[in-house]
C-alpha cells in the first residue's frame, strides 16, 4: 500500500507553520500568494484545516493568500490540556492577528461557522465579510424534549461522558488501515466519495507502525453537553455589520445540524443573504465545491 | 496530610487526604470531600467544621488551583471541573460533598451526574458562588502571554468567572440528583447569598435549605 492518495483537484498547503498561542502550538496551512490580501478558513469541529484542501485552491488562485489552522487538538496542532469554545475563539484570534489585524473575509464550515458569528460580533473589525457554511445554528433535539425525556437524556450523556473523561489519561485512537479509517469516515459523512475520505485520512491522520489514526486528541469526542443552547449563537446574527452569505445543506446526515431555513429568516443580518443547496449534504463545499466557490466568488465581487 | 495525584486527561490533579479514618482512629466511614473556591485551594488540615464527620476527609486541588497542574492555554469550564471531581469519586468511592462558591456548583453538577456515588452535597458561600450570565451576552476575548504553571491560572480566574449557569440548567441537575439518588434531601443549599442559578436548585422538590452543621449531621447517618 501507498500513503500517497491523489484525488482531482485536491492540493496540499503550500506554507506550514506553528503559531503559539498561550502556549498552545496551533498549527497554520497556507495556500496563494504570500503577499496576497487573506482570506480565512475555518473548520468544523472533529475536522482540520487540510479538509479546505480542494476548496482553498480555487481561492489561492483568484488571488487569495488562503490562511486556515487546525484547532487546537485537530490536525497538526498541539493537544491541549483544555478544550473549550472561548479557548478556540481565542487561538483563532492569535492566528489571524499573527496573518492581519485589517478587515478580511471569512470562511467557517459547521462549528467553525458558528465560532466565526461570536468572533464577528466580539472582533468585528477582524472581517470584511462572513461566510457560512452549514453551520448556522438551530434548537438542539433536547430542547423540545418532554422533561422526563430530557432528564433521561441528560443522565445518559452525563455518565457516558464522564466515563470517558475517566480514560482520556491512557487513551488512543483505533488503529486501522487506510481504507479501513476512510471507511469509518463514511459513517458520518455517507455522502462524500470514498476517494476523497481515503485522500482526508492521509491529510488527517498518521501512519503508525500497527495502522493509520487520526491526528485528532482522543480525548476528543462526538456529541457533549452543556449549559450553552446553539440557538442562542442566533442572537448574535441580526446585529452583525459586515456582508454576510449563509449557504445551508438541503440534505440530512449524521454530522449535520438539522437547521431550517423558516427558523434563521428573522436572524439574518440586515441585508445578509441565505443560499440553500438542495441537493447537497453537510459538507456542502466538498460536495459540490464549483458551485459553492461561485456563490463565494459573486458575493466578495458584490461586497467590494 | 498525604497528597496523592490523579490524572484526568494531561492534569495531574492533587488529592489531598487530610485525615484518613474518622477522627478516632476507629474504622473508615464515607468520605467527605471538600472542594474549593474559584481562586483558592484545598485547606491542609481538617476544617474545624468538619471535625466531627465520622470518616475520611479529604479536599481536591481543580486544575489550575493549588497544588493540581496549571496547563497552557486555558479552556475552562464548570464542566471540566465536574470531570476533576469525578476523578476524585473514582479515586475515593461514594462520597458526601461539601462545596464552597464555584465549588458548590461543582458539586451540584457532581450530585446529579453520579447521583448513586454522592451521598449529600452541601452548597456554601464562597468565591466564585455567582458564575457569570444565565444566558448570551456580549463577549470579550483576552488572550494572555504562555504563563504555563502559574496557579492560579490566570485562564482559570477568567472564564470560571463568567461560565453559563442557565437556571434550567442547574435546576435539570438537582432534579437528577433527586430523583436518582435514592436519599432523601441529596442537596443542601446551605449559602446565604442566592445567585439565579441557586434560587432555582432551592426550588426544586427535595432541595433543603439548612446550615452546614446541621447538613453534616444528616448525611453523616
Amino acid at each position: 500500500m501507498t500513503d500517497v492518495v491523489h484525488f482531482p483537484g485536491a492540493q496540499a498547503p503550500e506554507r506550514n507553520y506553528r503559531v503559539s498561542v498561550s502556549g498552545v502550538g496551533i498549527a497554520v496551512h497556507e495556500w496563494g500568494d504570500e503577499a496576497a490580501d487573506p482570506l480565512f478558513l475555518v473548520h468544523g469541529g472533529l475536522d482540520f484545516a487540510r479538509t479546505y484542501d480542494e476548496f482553498a485552491p480555487r481561492f489561492a488562485a483568484a488571488g487569495w493568500r488562503v490562511v486556515s489552522w487546525d484547532q487546537r487538538g485537530h490536525g497538526d496542532s498541539e493537544h491541549a490540556a483544555l478544550y473549550g469554545w472561548d479557548a478556540d475563539i481565542r487561538d483563532a484570534i492569535g492566528v489571524m492577528s499573527h496573518i492581519t489585524n485589517l478587515p478580511a473575509p471569512v470562511i467557517g464550515h459547521s462549528k467553525g461557522g458558528a465560532l466565526m458569528i461570536q468572533l464577528a460580533d466580539a472582533h468585528p473589525f477582524r472581517f470584511s465579510h462572513l461566510i457560512n457554511f452549514d453551520g448556522l445554528p438551530s434548537k438542539r433535539p433536547m430542547s423540545d424534549a418532554p422533561e422526563h425525556e430530557r432528564s433521561r437524556m441528560m443522565a445518559s450523556d452525563l455518565a457516558g461522558w464522564l466515563d470517558h473523561r475517566r480514560t482520556t489519561a491512557t487513551a488512543s485512537r483505533k488503529p486501522d488501515t487506510l481504507d479501513g479509517l476512510a471507511a469509518r469516515r463514511a459513517r458520518m459523512n455517507p455522502r462524500l466519495p470514498m476517494e476523497w475520505l481515503r485522500y482526508l485520512v492521509t491529510a488527517g491522520g498518521r501512519h503508525d507502525p500497527d495502522g493509520w489514526r487520526w491526528k485528532l486528541d482522543p480525548s476528543m469526542r462526538f456529541g457533549g453537553f452543556g449549559p450553552w443552547r446553539p440557538e442562542w449563537t442566533a442572537t448574535r446574527m441580526p446585529g452583525l455589520g459586515m456582508p454576510f452569505l449563509g449557504v445551508l445543506a438541503g440534505q440530512a446526515e449524521p454530522m449535520g445540524w438539522g437547521t431550517q431555513p423558516a427558523h434563521l429568516d428573522q436572524f439574518l443580518p440586515r441585508g445578509g443573504r441565505l443560499e440553500v443547496m438542495h441537493d447537497a449534504g453537510h459538507f456542502v463545499h466538498i460536495e459540490q465545491p464549483q458551485a459553492v466557490a461561485d456563490l463565494v466568488f459573486d458575493f466578495l465581487d458584490g461586497g467590494r | 496530610m498525604t497528597t496523592v495525584f490523579l490524572t484526568h486527561n494531561r492534569v495531574q490533579l492533587a488529592l489531598h487526604v487530610l485525615r484518613n479514618d474518622n477522627g478516632d482512629g476507629n474504622g473508615n466511614g464515607r468520605t467527605l470531600l471538600l472542594l474549593h473556591g474559584l481562586g483558592e485551594h484545598s485547606p491542609s488540615e481538617v476544617p474545624e467544621w468538619a471535625a466531627a464527620w465520622p470518616g475520611p476527609v479529604a479536599a481536591l486541588d481543580f486544575t489550575g488551583h493549588g497544588a493540581s497542574l496549571s496547563p497552557a492555554g486555558g479552556g475552562y469550564s464548570a464542566e471540566i471541573l465536574l470531570a476533576d471531581a469525578d476523578c476524585a469519586l473514582a479515586h475515593l468511592g461514594d462520597v458526601t460533598v461539601v462545596g464552597r462558591g464555584l465549588g458548590a456548583y461543582v458539586a451540584l453538577l457532581l450530585a446529579g451526574a453520579r447521583p448513586r456515588n454522592v451521598r449529600g452535597a452541601v452548597l456554601c458561600d464562597g468565591p466564585g458562588l455567582w458564575g457569570g450570565p444565565s444566558g448570551p451576552t456580549s463577549s470579550s476575548f483576552v488572550t494572555l502571554p504562555d504563563h504555563t504553571g502559574e496557579r492560579p491560572d490566570p485562564y482559570a480566574l477568567i472564564e470560571l468567572a463568567r461560565d453559563l449557569r442557565p437556571r434550567d440548567y442547574a435546576a435539570l441537575f438537582a432534579r437528577l440528583a433527586v430523583e436518582q439518588s435514592g436519599i432523601d434531601d441529596p442537596i443542601a443549599v446551605a449559602a446565604v447569598v442566592r445567585p439565579p442559578w441557586l434560587t432555582a436548585v432551592v426550588e426544586e422538590m427535595g432541595v433543603v435549605e439548612a446550615t452546614l452543621a446541621d447538613a453534616l449531621v444528616t448525611y453523616s447517618v
